[in-house]
């Protein structure tokens, strides 16, 4: 997970999802919205099987 | 939206002269099964302990490059936050622990089919480690190594 695309581009971890939506200290989303958070992490998983790494993705909304 | 712009003007001004690492050789590690039967783990730098262990060291010159292990079966609301960044908003863990160590969250993806299984440990580690040289030398390894020792396939870094 990223919160700062700039800081993710410069460290280069292998596979990055960056949430442009949510501020600093709410990486997934919303506080107590479980479908929200989940589908963020949904979307971190699908990552998994990007192998062009390094590989950093937007956040574009809800995957359910 | 989260960018830098919306940093105190003291954290911009230490971001723009530090010297960030870059890894060098990005690891291309495939998933050696599918999503629905890993095994997953949990790593934040949100600075959570359970109730009861040794709380981070605001005061560590460089940052605290240790961590806490955190059990699946805890309970994610009872976390205990100990994070000395100002630099963002501790309202939204404070509320809702799952903000940065979303085990319930886990445990809802293996009922739903969409992760194999909860790993049996989890990793806290309060960011603002600005001398990072003990984290990469030693604290991190280790780390890795338990989520090694325990058969991890797949572990989501969850920053705050």
């Amino acid at each position: 997970m990223s919160l700062l695309r700039s800081v993710t581009v410069k460290v280069g971890p292998p596979r990055a999802l960056y949430v442009p939506d949510y501020f600093f200290g709410f990486p997934l989303g919303e506080v107590n919205n479980p479908t929200l958070q989940k589908s963020i992490m949904k979307a971190a998983f699908a990552l998994l099987s990007r192998n062009d790494v390094p590989v950093l993705e937007d956040y574009l909304g809800e995957r359910v | 939206m989260a960018d830098v712009s919306k940093l105190p003007m003291s954290t911009r001004a230490f971001m723009k002269l530090y010297r960030w690492r870059q890894l060098k050789d990005v690891a291309c590690t495939p998933l050696r099964k599918p999503l629905s039967e890993s095994r997953v783990a949990l790593v934040t730098s949100g600075g959570l302990v359970v109730p009861g262990q040794v709380p981070f060291d605001m005061d560590f010159r460089g940052g605290d490059p240790s961590y806490r292990v955190i059990p699946a079966d805890v309970d994610v609301q009872s976390l205990e936050e100990y994070h000395r960044s100002e630099a963002f908003d501790h309202s939204g863990i404070e509320a809702d622990k799952n903000m940065a160590m979303p085990l319930d969250r886990l445990h809802e993806l293996v009922a739903e089919g969409v992760i194999g299984e909860v790993a049996p440990r989890h990793l806290s580690f309060m960011g603002s480690v600005t001398a990072p040289g003990r984290l990469t030398r030693d604290t991190a390894p280790k780390a890795a190594h338990l989520l090694v020792e325990d058969e991890v396939d797949v572990a989501l870094l969850v920053p705050v």
